[in-house]
């Protein structure tokens, strides 16, 4: 995971910023800020070592065919573990599904995202404060809690065990907070640029899609980001929505692991959570710097 | 990120441009119609199975038996009988439990203690461990459920390490599960935090500590005079966010422990769930639903009258 890295950009730029700062103080207290620094580090390096614990085991336990609950250092490194799972029926199908799962959602969710984001954003409207808020409070409803009644309509409508269902919902429920990210990031760009392309006569669409989307890519690709990954973790709604094993997703066939094996084969359950986790790791990378924006945005501390 | 133009004048603060705008600057119905996916996508499947959600917890719908075939309507007394079942009051205290030990001390106190190590510990240190926090929150919920499992079973990695330094083993999935899944969420759930007090963090311009440190405040004063008040929207905005999360985690405490043994761990989602498939209940299950939600809709509540007046917008 040292690649991850990249993705705590205020680790990296502010520190510095901040250490500077009580400088000008005197060399008086130079003693004490380094043995704060000291201090800070130990504190920092036991509390790291502690949260890699688990991490440790998922790598080592993967690469280890003797695997047990306890993190251990490989006899004999061995890919074997990755060799058992490897083929469709366990690892294949359902890293597909999850794909055209979440893939799915985040298509729906952005392109519903944007095109709600941009009247938000350019126009006055009285009832755009309770919107908003309706949006915000919105973001924050724990989705567990209507996961019931949505099982129990879906049976109603003959949506259950359909991915296309499952698709809406989980596009629907990943909305609100992509509205709010897409809206922030929409704000930021500046109204006098689409007024040239509006007096050389494009409508709404037009000016959207030639001037506004790509003014905002990096801030879209942080939002689109979010969602899928959010969406790639989730467990209850496939668990819920979809029954047939050829639909279900990665999240739900590792529940059901251990009892495809008869006894749970640690080994192997940990190179899956690996090739399970892959994607969104690989998705963070890319996030980069990023990351520190949807934050402040998701704080609510955006200037 | 330079596309964002954070110094670009934002819509609102341009009004004498704005007058000039070919298309005026009021919503109209034309306008509004980019909104209509959202919206139907909106009302068909949040709104409309909270809507549905209301009803059906006034009735005995089931999955099978009487409430199967013939769904009647039962007034309150899915509440009542919520009310008055030992076992949905001891879900409430779980989810109280979980929700405050992970979420509002856990992962907050957690969360601000790492954002404020990351400005003073040796850089390649503090870049090294924010990155394992990341890890830790990025792997999928089943997944993390699964590792902390490992982490606390009996033959696990606590004991492997406790018992190499002398000391006692646990069993705490037995006999504590609901801080064992508690410690689970914290170490899930701490990155969110910390990368919000972070940002946070950054935008605390440096010259206040400086005058802070000129009038002879020490570093806890700086924090809690300074630091605090200045972080407030976001502390409160944190703990909303962070609450909320935790009152609907349920894949974590189903891998764990499932709820077990003998419901030391069942929270409010695992309580609905059993209720609704394990015994079918499924208008009994929406009304513990519906009452999950109304808790979570007065933290929000609370939520709004922490953030200043200006933070409302």
């Amino acid at each position: 995971m040292s690649a991850t890295t990249e993705t705590s950009p205020q680790g990296a730029a502010n520190p510095a910023a901040h250490r500077t700062a009580p400088a000008p103080v005197g060399s008086r207290s130079g003693g004490r800020e380094r043995s704060s620094r000291i201090a800070s580090t130990v504190v920092m390096l036991v509390i790291g070592l502690a949260f890699l614990v688990p991490l440790l085991w998922v790598v080592l336990a993967s690469f280890d065919t003797q695997a047990s609950l306890s993190v251990a250092w490989p006899d004999t490194w061995s890919l074997g573990n990755f060799s058992a799972i490897w083929n469709a029926e366990t690892t294949f199908r359902p890293l597909a599904n999850s794909l055209i799962l979440c893939g799915g959602a985040t298509v729906v969710t952005m392109v519903a995202a944007v095109l709600c984001a941009y009247p938000m954003s350019r126009y006055r409207f009285r009832a755009k404060r309770p919107l908003l808020l309706t949006i915000i409070f919105s973001t924050g409803l724990p989705i567990t809690a209507i996961m019931i009644p949505v099982y129990s309509l879906f049976v109603q409508v003959n949506l259950v065990d359909s991915m296309f269902g499952a698709i809406l919902f989980l596009g629907a429920s990943a909305l609100p907070y992509a509205i709010f990210l897409t809206k922030g990031f929409m704000d930021g760009v500046p109204l006098e640029i689409e007024e040239s392309a509006w007096t050389e006569g494009a409508g709404v669409f037009r000016a959207l899609w030639s001037v506004v989307i790509p003014l905002m890519r990096s801030g879209l690709a942080v939002a689109t980001i979010f969602t899928f990954v959010n969406m790639w973790g989730n467990f209850f709604v496939p668990f819920m929505l979809l029954l047939s094993p050829e639909n279900l997703p990665a999240a739900v066939t590792l529940y059901t692991f251990s009892s495809q094996y008869g006894q749970v084969a640690y080994g192997q359950l940990a190179a899956f959570s690996i090739f399970y986790s892959l994607p969104v790791v690989a998705l963070y990378l890319f996030l980069g710097r990023s990351l520190g924006q949807g934050f402040a945005a998701a704080g609510g501390v955006k200037g | 990120m330079s596309t964002d133009a954070p110094t670009a004048p934002r819509p609102g603060t341009a009004p004498a441009r704005r007058r000039h705008s070919p298309l005026g600057d009021r919503l109209t119905p034309r306008r509004a119609s980019p909104m209509i996916p959202a919206a139907v996508l909106l009302v068909g499947f949040m709104l409309g199975p909270i809507l549905y959600s209301v009803y059906l917890a006034f009735t005995d719908r089931a999955i099978r038996g009487e409430g199967a075939s013939d769904t009647s309507f039962v007034g309150f007394d899915n509440f009542l009988d919520a009310f008055t079942d030992g076992d949905f009051w001891n879900s409430v205290l779980l989810t109280l439990i979980f929700t405050i030990v992970s979420a509002v001390i856990g992962q907050n106190v957690m969360g601000m203690l790492l954002a404020l190590l990351m400005e003073r510990a040796h850089r390649v240190i503090s870049f090294t461990v924010t990155s394992i926090v990341i890890a830790a929150w990025i792997l999928p919920e089943v997944v993390a459920g699964y590792l902390l499992y490992t982490f606390f079973a009996d033959e696990g990695s606590l004991n492997t390490i406790l018992t190499s330094i002398g000391l006692p083993a646990q069993d705490m999935l037995f006999s504590a599960p609901i801080l064992a899944v508690s410690f689970a969420n914290i170490w899930r759930g701490t990155a969110f935090s910390m990368l919000v007090y972070s940002a946070a963090l950054s935008s605390v311009p440096g010259d206040v500590y400086e005058s802070a440190a000129l009038d002879g405040a020490g570093p806890v004063r700086r924090f809690v005079s300074v630091t605090l008040p200045l972080m407030r929207p976001a502390i409160a905005t944190n703990l909303m966010l962070t609450t909320l999360q935790t009152l609907s985690v349920f894949g974590l405490i189903f891998i764990m422990t499932g709820g077990g043994p003998a419901r030391q761990s069942q929270t409010l989602p695992l309580y609905m769930y059993e209720q609704a498939f394990s015994y079918g209940q499924l208008g009994y299950g929406t009304a513990v639903a519906l009452l999950l939600l109304l808790i979570g809709a007065a933290a929000s509540l609370v939520y709004l009258r922490l953030l200043p007046e200006e933070e409302k917008r």
